[in-house]
């Protein structure tokens, strides 16, 4: 499954979407200013203690901060340089605090209750004549033609290697980007017999009659 | 709701797919560069913005961001969730979709030059220029930084960067003359 969400019952899990979201705003407003290393340390070991309560799958989701540590060495020694070190400690941590909280949510939270936490948002767009259900459909789509993309770039590949000896090269995006684009056309097409965008899942008496151009 | 309108937002998705997609393949040895690993992901928005035109391809950036915030771990290297958005980069994912429309615009208002400069002039401008615009300012907010410093930092990916540049004008010049229809910013 194309998700970072792990399966669980921690109260954090239980808790709504919304919530999480609104208190991570939150929070992050609150740490951005903080400069005390000490709060920002006690900051992050409270993270580090919301992880732990996850469980063993939890504490080894912390890994997930290792692509950012060459980035936080980096700031550190650029801190350093100029003598600020203990800034650049309170920003490590910051950093590492936020990272941290913000993933914590993604992963006690489905992608499907996210979505529906901020659906709301979309409402607005009624107003021009949008309906708030595209940016779901836009979602969907995009999940079933990640995998199929990839299939057509394993196929496009598979070809090259054949005919070159040579691993893949970037030469494969041209005709990877001309397969996205014809397949969208059909996709499109289907999408359109079926009733369009707005015409999925609405009873076909309620339908509006639709004008073909 | 109009035909075109569908057919829009699948465009979209397939270049929010596309974007992660590239993110996703392992990284391209390049063969100038002593063939230092380089991820496509800005690739991505560069094309996006020079095929789709402005609006289409900000929103197809926004859609790719959007999916990343709800946990799809599409960015490079399989990163994803809320927390890329409380990172040091955040500044440059928020100039992604800028600069997709940007590159995007520069595609649409220059019809009377040949596809293949004036995508590479679209694609530095709007996928180098305006995301580091972005990029730098919000690595020297988050990280504490000033600007200089932010920007000599940001500074070593801008070779791997002038690559994807060509490679996506190359890649636009192939798609106009082997499917013309395909590149809608000059439909």
């Amino acid at each position: 499954m194309l998700s970072l969400y792990i399966p669980g019952s921690s109260f954090l899990h239980r808790m709504p979407a919304g919530i999480k979201l609104i208190l991570l705003a939150f929070l992050s407003a609150v740490l951005m200013p903080v400069t005390e290393p000490l709060v920002l340390a006690g900051a992050l070991g409270l993270a580090l203690g919301l992880y732990a309560l996850l469980g063993k799958e939890g504490i080894r989701q912390v890994q997930l901060v290792r692509p950012l540590l060459p980035i936080l060495v980096i700031l550190l020694l650029l801190h350093a340089v100029t003598g600020f070190v203990m800034e650049g400690v309170s920003v490590v941590l910051r950093l590492l605090t936020m990272v941290l909280l913000a993933n914590l949510v993604t992963l006690t939270t489905r992608m499907d209750d996210m979505m529906a936490a901020v659906a709301p948002m979309f409402r607005p767009l009624a107003l021009v004549g949008i309906s708030p259900r595209r940016p779901a459909l836009a979602v969907t789509l995009v999940l079933r033609f990640v995998p199929v993309l990839l299939a057509v770039y394993g196929a496009l590949s598979e070809a090259w290697r054949a005919r070159t000896g040579r691993p893949a090269s970037w030469r494969l995006i041209a005709p990877l980007a001309l397969q996205a684009l014809k397949l969208s056309d059909h996709v499109a097409e289907a999408l359109i017999a079926r009733g369009g965008a707005d015409g999925l899942g609405r009873p076909a008496a309620a339908r509006p009659p639709r004008r073909l151009s | 709701m109009s035909v075109s309108r569908d057919h829009s937002l699948v465009q979209i998705a397939f270049y929010a797919a596309l974007i992660a997609v590239l993110g996703l393949l392992p990284p391209f040895a390049i063969p100038f560069l002593g063939g230092v690993p380089i991820t496509a992901q800005s690739l991505g928005v560069m094309l996006a913005g020079v095929m789709l035109g402005p609006v289409r391809s900000a929103l197809a950036v926004c859609l790719f961001l959007f999916l990343v915030a709800l946990g799809a771990p599409l960015l490079a290297g399989g990163r994803g969730g809320l927390a890329v958005f409380a990172g040091p980069s955040v500044g440059f994912l928020i100039g992604f979709p800028v600069g997709a429309f940007v590159a995007g615009l520069i595609m649409q208002r220059s019809r009377k030059l040949a596809v293949l400069p004036a995508a590479a002039v679209a694609a530095a401008v709007g996928g180098i220029g305006v995301v580091y615009l972005f990029g730098v300012p919000g690595l020297a907010l988050m990280a504490g930084l000033s600007l200089d410093k932010a920007l000599i930092g940001s500074a070593v990916y801008i070779p791997g960067d002038l690559i994807k540049v060509a490679i996506a004008a190359v890649v636009a010049e192939t798609v106009s003359r082997g499917f013309p229809r395909a590149l809608v910013s000059r439909g």
